[in-house]
């Protein structure tokens, strides 16, 4: 039994069960992350949502997904194909590579690399390329918008993503995932950093908003003027991956923000420390604080123009980003930070 | 300004205008083709008289003749006016344009060019408004006949 | 030394989009052909006619009663009205005076009409800019005006309760208090509509200086209702024509001078009050008498021409008939406001962006069949 997890093909057999392991994590998180938007929407909305299918509704989404794996797949007339039919699985395998770093709990991470926060901005940009090519070999030009949109928007909030991320890894003094959650042992960075780390929060929260594509920043989906942007020519489940990438990506940048603002899988009063399996729920319990918050948003603001898009990225949160990175260092320096 | 002032007023001009002499809602004219344009840019930009709002404008197929119905208002004097113009060419009626007076006329004049066939000079962009392009006849004209789609009583 | 501009480097051309006639943003079967550089509007083109039925034709052919419900199928946001305008230019051809009792139910419905038609405007407003929540909203508050509708009338939408001559039957005796009731819960749910959309800070951003129109064009273009308001040019035919009850009532007549889109969503939120206003003055003096007068079964106008324009939802709507004498009109011309509101389009927009385009046509709350006719 030992040798099975010492042996070459051991350690292959290991891979391939985690992985089908984070598999199916990735598709039940999606399936239960598109019940608990249209719950919400309802909810913002004052209506019931889908209340029919098991309890509270929650096998509807199981349905929907049966139903879009069983439609037929269309596509243009003149559309380049191979380009056509390989962008949805870059933004899927995007979204999937980032999971690997998440340390769900102080023992399940299937990947602590040592620089685990910029591996993370890294690959969720990647995406990105997916939508660029999926827009781009639609051959329709709504969609074409819809990529270009998409490309700017990524191109700009990225540096607001990575910078906001830079100004907390002043604080941890290491970009390893479980390192940053080992130095909020002494009280969450939010509340070390305090002014700076909250300034910093917000402006990750709103680039990794636009990050996501989401509302108000969901230019490339803009269906009051794209139709359906990007994905318009799509259908059946290629349209499901870019839909399911979309909360997964959701996911990611909720559970970022749980890993370097709010202490991770800690839990107050260090319960975790004498049951560490209890971080998986301290985990996802964030997230899913942090996720409902981006629902929030989609469901009560109006979308920004393309040219406001921009503004704000580098008029003000740039600006502001820069400025706080100054700010917090000098909090380092002055040994400023609240640490309990 | 009062009706009759008004009509004292354009009388002046000799423009071989007609008014009604029924009664009516509104002072109605009658002016000949080709002082149309004339009239007009006279009728918005003449102080006193400013009509600046091209409320209606309505094709009409009087029978023998084709004609348009132009409803003015002053926004400033809050008076009105009913101006005609017809023609007896039923083959090839042409009138000018009072787009580029009241910019609304440039819809209401290819609504009319595609209900009766009325053509109007220097109109920048006349053309089937609302039928298909490839439709033929005029089907607000009284002598329109379509056994197919009308039903008639 | 480098002499060629970038310009002509990197040459870009414009280029040719179809929006509509399946658009999520041109409410019908508006097609806009869109002429756009980049990101920004050149021009834009209406190809109208996808829901053309020629309903001037049909009239010629039909009685006036009959007409009445054609009326319905053109700007069927404001049904009520429509129907109005029709019943009074036969009334007045004939001069006949209809009760008291008759011209105050017109006017409230008339008022609820426009509230019915100003929310859903509303909810679609903010769906265009990407605040899905608001259509929800609106409609919450329009199922209640809805509900009066049907118990008056037995329709919610093509209502057919005027007739040249009153209304097909007397309101319904929960009628009042239903009014009364909705106007109460109304007036705690209006102040919402600012708080979610009206005060967002993006929303101020996304309207506020875009799709200018200035009051000399609105004129020229000959639009009217709130698109003209909100370019300050007064225009309310309730004002300066006024029928039914709107003679001896003493109302406000919303303006802005802005000219922007943001002005013409204040207009339209602002005219939801007055209306709200206008009913609660109404709703406790409807006079007793008849609902309607008896005419014959057959109306034949005498010769001549009659132009009647009532206040819809959208503007100014005309109605000209030239009779001969006949039981049907010789020629009856429906001047709709949206066809000309439509026409300042390509006036305001040039220049902006698409999103521009959506919040702009939005504000002009068309009505596609009203357009078409």
């Amino acid at each position: 039994m030992t040798d099975l997890f010492t042996t070459y093909t051991g350690n292959i057999l290991q891979m391939l069960l985690i992985a089908l392991g984070y598999l199916t994590f990735f598709a039940v998180a999606g399936l239960l992350l598109v019940w608990l938007e249209r719950r919400i929407a309802a909810f913002f909305q004052l209506r019931l949502g889908p209340n029919r299918v098991g309890p509270f509704g929650l096998m509807q989404t199981i349905a929907d997904a049966l139903k879009l794996v069983s439609k037929e797949l269309t596509g243009t007339e003149r559309a380049d194909k191979f380009l056509y039919n390989l962008a949805p699985y870059f933004v899927i395998i995007t979204a999937l590579l980032a999971l690997a770093v998440l340390p769900f709990s102080g023992q399940i991470q299937a990947f602590d690399i040592n620089i685990g926060l910029f591996f993370l901005t890294a690959v969720s940009s990647v995406g990105v390329i997916g939508i660029l090519l999926g827009g781009w070999s639609s051959n329709n030009k709504y969609a074409l918008i819809g990529a270009m949109r998409s490309g700017v928007q990524t191109v700009s909030y990225e540096l607001s993503v990575g910078l906001s991320l830079l100004t907390m890894v002043l604080l941890t003094g290491s970009l390893q995932l479980s390192q940053i959650i080992e130095v909020q042992k002494d009280g969450w960075l939010i509340v070390q950093g305090h002014i700076p780390a909250i300034i910093a929060f917000m402006i990750f929260m709103i680039a990794g908003t636009a990050e996501t594509n989401r509302a108000p920043f969901d230019l490339v989906e803009a269906e009051s003027e794209l139709g359906a942007g990007f994905h318009t020519e799509y259908s059946g489940m290629k349209f499901a991956y870019f839909f399911l990438a979309e909360f997964i990506n959701m996911f990611i940048i909720s559970a970022i923000a749980v890993v370097v603002f709010f202490g991770g899988w800690l839990s107050p009063f260090g319960i975790t420390d004498s049951i560490p399996w209890l971080g998986v729920f301290w985990f996802l319990g964030k997230t899913f604080l942090v996720i409902f918050l981006m629902m929030w948003f989609r469901w009560t603001f109006p979308r920004l123009r393309v040219d406001q898009l921009l503004t704000l990225e580098w008029k003000y949160l740039l600006p502001i980003n820069l400025f706080n990175i100054v700010l917090m260092a000098v909090i380092i320096w002055l040994n400023l930070e609240i640490k309990f | 300004m009062s009706n009759q002032e008004i009509q004292e007023n354009l009388t002046e001009l000799n423009l071989g205008i007609v008014f009604s002499e029924e009664p009516a809602q509104y002072l109605t004219l009658t002016v000949p083709k080709e002082n149309l344009h004339f009239l007009m840019s006279k009728l918005k930009l003449v102080r006193e008289l400013s009509f600046d709002y091209l409320f209606c404008l309505t094709g009409v197929d009087w029978g023998l003749e084709l004609g348009v119905v132009y409803h003015l208002e002053s926004t400033t004097h809050r008076h009105n006016l009913v101006v005609k113009v017809m023609t007896s060419d039923r083959e090839n009626p042409v009138f000018d344009s009072v787009q580029d007076i009241w910019q609304t006329a440039n819809f209401h004049e290819m609504e009319v060019f595609d209900f009766f066939g009325i053509k109007f000079n220097n109109h920048p962009n006349l053309k089937r408004l609302f039928l298909p392009k490839d439709w033929t006849g005029y089907p607000l004209r009284k002598d329109y006949d379509d056994p197919i789609n009308m039903i008639i009583k | 030394m480098i002499t060629t501009k970038i310009e002509d480097r990197f040459k870009t051309e414009e280029y040719f989009i179809n929006m509509g006639p399946q658009h999520p943003a041109t409410h019908g079967v508006l097609r806009l052909i869109l002429t756009i550089d980049g990101e920004i509007i050149k021009n834009v083109e209406p190809d109208l006619g996808y829901i053309h039925r020629s309903i001037e034709k049909m009239c010629e052919r039909d009685s006036y009663q009959q007409i009445v419900h054609l009326t319905d199928r053109m700007d069927y946001l404001s049904a009520h009205i429509n129907n109005e305008a029709v019943c009074l230019v036969v009334e007045n051809a004939l001069e006949l005076e209809v009760p008291e009792r008759v011209k105050v139910i017109r006017t409230i419905l008339a008022e609820l009409t426009r509230i019915s038609s100003h929310a859903l405007w509303w909810g679609v407003m903010g769906m265009d800019v990407g605040a899905l929540t608001t259509f929800m909203y609106a409609f919450r508050d329009r199922e209640l005006i809805n509900d009066i509708f049907e118990e008056t009338c037995g329709a919610r939408l093509t209502m057919n309760y005027n007739i040249p001559g009153g209304l097909m039957f007397d309101i319904h005796p929960n009628f009042v208090k239903r009014v009364k009731d909705f106007i109460a819960e109304f007036k705690t749910k209006l102040p919402e509509y600012d708080t979610l959309l009206t005060n967002n800070v993006i929303f101020q951003k996304r309207t506020k200086g875009v799709g200018f129109l200035s009051r000399e064009d609105a004129i020229s273009f000959g639009t009217s209702g709130p698109v003209a308001r909100g370019s300050g040019y007064s225009c309310d035919v309730r004002k300066h024509h006024p029928y039914s009850a709107y003679t001896k009532m003493d109302f406000k007549e919303v303006l802005r001078t802005a000219g922007d889109t943001l002005a013409r969503y204040e207009v339209r939120i602002q005219e939801m009050w007055e209306s709200v206003a206008m009913i609660e003055s109404l709703i406790d003096n409807i006079p007793e008498g008849d609902y309607k007068v008896a005419t014959k079964a057959v109306i034949k106008l005498p010769k001549g021409e009659f132009y009647q324009k009532v206040e819809t939802a959208r503007g100014e709507l005309g109605v000209f008939v030239i009779s001969k004498g006949d039981k049907s009109p010789y020629r009856l011309k429906f001047r709709s406001p949206g066809f000309s509101n439509l026409s300042a389009l390509n006036k305001m927009i040039v220049g902006g962006k698409i999103g521009d385009l959506v919040a702009v046509s939005s504000t002009l709350d068309l009505v596609v069949p009203d357009i078409d006719r």
